[in-house]
């Protein structure tokens, strides 16, 4: 994970023995880390609490499977992914508006000079906003790809999509965060064309 | 250059600031004289990098959770001591069982040898 977690190998070969104090010790070492990406892939504090805890609990359950050929943290960014799919799907189906990939994004700024905002930095908050208005299936993908570097291929098999389908979302969310964040004339012409093609 | 190449490219804009892909020498060519698209490309480039910087971002959980995430660790170690004890003592139960049963099947071959060797010398 980012920030200086240190070596975790001897404590995760200890937790792996049946050491829980030293897997305990793993999740005081991750959970600030695993809260991070739950949130930002879950885009609410509450449902990112509840997919934290149920992470924590799976790589307990499953500690022995992990044979500790990737890193300790790259395997918890795994289960965190699957665990945050879950929880956002059994929520979908009380609360159908936030899987649509169709919901267009609001123009918060409706006055400000696009120009003007290409040129503003760009700051983490903004990026984070845009982050919280993709549909949740876009945001996964592009959270999981483009922060945390994971590949296709994991990010597909812990969403449970396929690996060009996860491609398809990526670019999907990429190209509406850019949109988002750095508007160019003509972007509009060139969606009403598109829903035109359609 | 025709609004269809320029399309056509913009599609690979977003792999292509990621490295993932490379141009061919006519989209390439496109870019360098298309406006548009290397606005683009830079802004996939910017969009990238700011992506990025959020991985080292930690953010502040609400207190409480670690405690939760503890004791919910505990809990299910707790259980899972509670299983592998009580399977110990079902293997313990089985082989007890099967001992037994070992031990009784071979004094009843014991005894059924001795019968036959005293039934073999009183008829010899």
């Amino acid at each position: 994970m980012p920030n200086e977690i240190g070596d975790l190998t001897e404590l995760v070969i200890s937790a792996r023995a049946g050491d829980q104090q030293a897997f305990e010790t793993l999740v005081r070492a991750t959970y600030a880390d695993t809260y991070t990406l739950a949130y930002r892939l879950t885009g609410d504090e509450e449902d990112a609490r509840d997919v934290v805890q149920e992470s924590y609990l799976r790589a307990f359950r499953g500690l022995k499977r992990f044979r500790g050929d990737a890193q300790f943290t790259t395997w918890l960014y795994r289960i965190t992914a699957n665990c945050a799919s879950t929880h956002l799907g059994r929520r979908a189906k009380h609360r159908h508006d936030e899987l649509s990939d169709d919901v267009p994004l609001p123009d918060r700024n409706p006055d400000v000079d696009p120009a003007a905002r290409n040129d503003a930095r760009l700051t983490r908050d903004r990026i984070t906003d845009a982050l919280r208005l993709l549909p949740p299936r876009l945001r996964a993908v592009v959270v999981l790809r483009d922060v945390y570097d994971l590949p296709h291929e994991a990010i597909a098999a812990e969403l449970g999509i396929s690996e060009s389908a996860a491609k398809v979302r990526l670019h999907r969310a990429r190209k509406r965060l850019r949109e988002d964040l750095f508007p160019l004339r003509g972007d509009q012409e060139r969606e009403e064309g598109d829903a035109r093609a359609v | 250059m025709t609004r269809v190449q320029c399309e056509q490219v913009a599609d690979l804009l977003a792999d292509v600031a990621d490295g993932s892909v490379n141009l061919d020498r006519a989209s390439r060519r496109h870019v360098d004289r298309c406006l548009r698209c290397q606005a683009e490309l830079v802004q996939y480039r910017k969009l990238l990098r700011a992506l990025h910087t959020l991985r080292t971002e930690v953010l502040e959980p609400a207190p409480g959770l670690l405690a939760d995430i503890l004791a919910s660790i505990e809990e299910a170690g707790e259980r899972r001591a509670v299983r592998s004890m009580l399977t110990g003592r079902r293997i313990a139960y089985v082989g007890g069982i099967a001992a037994a049963a070992t031990a009784g099947a071979a004094g009843a071959i014991l005894i059924a040898t001795r019968g036959r060797r005293s039934r073999v010398s009183l008829a010899g």
